[in-house]
């Protein structure tokens, strides 16, 4: 790995401290992104991800934990002095000055020279599609064309960091995923390193070297889409990464001759045969309680000798069949890219192999295993 | 887009101009009093045909009255002067003190910052009689009695509270993260402060500022107990009108009319202020 740009590290974030109420939104967060990487920071709403941006950009002060930029620590200094540029997710672009006096704002107060400054919003307008509406005022422009300029006037800029927030969220889904690309192309081709705060997965997935997926404040997993896709490390990644959400029920292990059996609710019993897990992971199954099965539901299989489900719905989306099921006292989510035909109240065959099991811990919801093997 | 059929234009028409003549009659009674003299003005039935004369006027701006009973002399020129001097001056004062609280009150939650706002507002609540007695014993001690420096001092009771709660609320309107963009671009707070909260809050700025001015201009309790002859504002002085010979009319309308010009002037340059003021909201987003 490259040089490291921006280090975060033990950052907390307290709201209202001294008050009765204070809300912890960001806890003791490690965080660092090398030069030229495109980090996304992913997660629901109020999981701790804008404020982690607010907190790089200057505009919240972090209540513990320090900020380096380049190994300078900036958690102290003003916005200004970062140089970090930003795209606001309410686009704020300042009303009285046209689109394309918003896009060179910051670039007049570099002092380039007019013709450099007019080359470069061309370019930057030009991949963004904004053109046409250079000329006219924020006001009188739509919401997604607010956004792109916003996007232009952050990306326009020589700095270390470009924050990014929810750049996307207003295009419409065609202009999402070509800009998607194009937007890569730019940050990549230039060496810039972006943070980008999405709950978008699909576009954390198809910009982001690497994801951090936060929730509740907490850092749950930094990794890359592939590693975040395969080996969640806990059971809210596992269930939060992926479309349709990974299929989850508790199970317990039993020990049956050459087979390890894994018991699940309404008296499913998966048997698998015991050369599928890893020594060390048939031990920890067999001394745990209970713990949680996972598979995704691209990996469950329908085959007439499966385990029965009762199909309660089936989804054709056009590009795959969403079946959903009851299994194990709970529904299970089959994706297929053909077009099923399985009539709700049928009883069809479920099939999950050893290799597309994931197991985490029932009480702490740390990964287990991954297909057979320890995390 | 309008989308009112014919009539329903028709009576709102009607129904403007019959409240435009309801407010602007007693205005323009008293302009058609201001050219008439005192005996023309009291004869019975009232006519509107008369010969206009600017008698009135006249002698206010000379300040030589003369009535039935002979002659007086009126200081109203100076008394008008003195209401331009504290009005502007007051306005000037709570602007400069009030807009940069306002938008420290709009940014910034600090413990206690709404009890200090609200007490600011509290000012307001207070009928002035019942500040007037311990000020004015104050401002003796002080030396402060019958100074512009004083008056200007309590005129802020009424103009700084006004002034510091409407431009908070416009600061409030603008997205900080206009601001943030800016400063993110390598500008520090003062210049954010100048350069865009400023400029954006302008109209209502603009609005407050002219609000004020008016309140200031109209007060008349604080002028009538702190200040003597020589420093009172039009509304003080237009006791003088009422005279042990009776009331001189004519006189009195040529004052109001001399002393509602300069709001009115002010108020009509600044109405595009106010109208943008008032409908600032749409700067959001």
């Amino acid at each position: 790995m490259s040089e490291v740009l921006l280090d975060l590290q033990r950052i907390n974030k307290i709201y209202n401290e001294t008050s009765r109420h204070p809300v912890r939104a960001v806890k003791d967060l490690n965080l660092n992104v090398a030069q030229g990487e495109i980090v996304a920071l992913l997660g629901s709403s109020g999981c701790g991800k804008t404020s982690t941006l607010r907190m790089i950009a200057g505009f919240e002060a972090v209540s513990s934990g320090q900020i380096l930029i380049k190994g300078r620590p900036v958690h102290a200094l003003a916005p200004a002095r970062r140089n970090v540029a930003m795209a606001f997710e309410g686009y704020s672009l300042y009303p009285p000055l046209t689109v394309e006096e918003n896009i060179a704002f910051a670039l007049k107060s570099e002092r380039l020279a007019k013709d450099e400054i007019r080359k470069k919003v061309a370019e930057i307008a030009h991949l963004l599609e904004i053109e046409d509406i250079l000329e006219r005022y924020p006001g009188s422009i739509s919401g997604g064309q607010q956004q792109r300029a916003s996007l232009a006037r952050a990306l326009i800029r020589d700095a270390d960091l470009h924050l990014l927030d929810e750049p996307m969220g207003q295009l419409e889904p065609q202009l999402r995923a070509l800009l998607r690309g194009r937007i890569k192309h730019f940050i990549k081709e230039r060496g810039l390193t972006a943070i980008l705060v999405t709950h978008d997965q699909t576009e954390a997935n198809a910009l982001a070297d690497r994801i951090a997926v936060m929730e509740g404040g907490v850092l749950q997993q930094f990794d890359s889409p592939l590693h975040l896709k395969d080996r969640p490390a806990n059971l809210f990644t596992g269930t939060f990464i992926g479309e349709p959400p990974m299929n989850v029920f508790p199970a317990q292990a039993e020990a049956d001759g050459d087979n390890l059996k894994l018991n699940l609710a309404d008296g499913v019993c998966l048997t698998y045969p015991a050369s599928a897990f890893s020594d060390d992971l048939k031990a920890r199954l067999l001394s745990s309680d209970t713990f949680v099965i996972g598979v995704r539901p691209h990996a469950v299989k329908i085959t007439p000798g499966g385990h029965p489900a009762k199909v309660y719905a089936n989804q054709w989306l056009g590009d795959q069949t969403h079946v959903a099921a009851r299994f194990a006292g709970q529904t299970i989510v089959s994706v297929r890219h053909d077009r099923a035909h399985h009539a709700p109240g049928e009883t069809i065959g479920i099939d999950l192999a050893a290799s597309d099991l994931h197991i985490f811990a029932a009480d702490s919801g740390r990964a287990f295993s991954h297909g057979g093997a320890l995390a | 887009m309008d989308h009112r059929s014919p009539l329903e234009r028709v009576l709102r028409a009607l129904a403007l101009t019959a409240i435009v003549v309801f407010f602007m009659f007693p205005i323009f009674w008293i302009v058609l009093m201001s050219l008439q003299t005192n005996e023309t003005i009291l004869r019975s039935p009232p006519s509107m045909s008369f010969v206009p004369t600017l008698k009135n006027y006249a002698a206010i701006i000379s300040g030589e009255l003369d009535s039935n009973a002979g002659s007086m002399s009126i200081h109203f020129m100076n008394n008008l002067l003195n209401s331009v001097l504290l009005s502007v001056f007051s306005v000037a004062l709570a602007l400069l003190l009030g807009v940069p609280a306002a938008y420290a009150f709009a940014r910034h939650k600090f413990r206690g910052s709404e009890d200090i706002a609200f007490t600011l507002l509290s000012f307001r609540f207070a009928p002035p009689l019942l500040v007037l007695l311990p000020l004015t014993l104050y401002f003796q001690a002080l030396g402060l009695a019958n100074t512009y420096l004083g008056l200007v001092w309590v005129y802020q009771l009424i103009c700084l509270p006004l002034i510091l709660w409407i431009v908070r609320g416009y600061f409030e309107d603008i997205s900080p993260d206009i601001e943030h963009a800016y400063r993110i671009a390598g500008h520090g707070w003062f210049a954010t402060f100048r350069k865009i909260a400023l400029p954006l809050a302008g109209p209502g700025i603009a609005a407050a500022g002219l609000l004020a001015f008016i309140f200031a201009w109209n007060n008349f309790i604080f002028a009538l107990v702190l200040a003597s002859a020589d420093k009172q504002p039009v509304t003080v002085g237009a006791l003088a009108f009422v005279t042990a010979s009776g009331i001189q009319y004519g006189q009195i309308a040529a004052a109001i009319v001399m002393s509602i010009a300069p709001t009115l002037l002010l108020a009509l340059w600044a109405q595009r202020y106010l109208v943008e003021g008032l409908s600032l909201g749409a700067v959001k987003g």
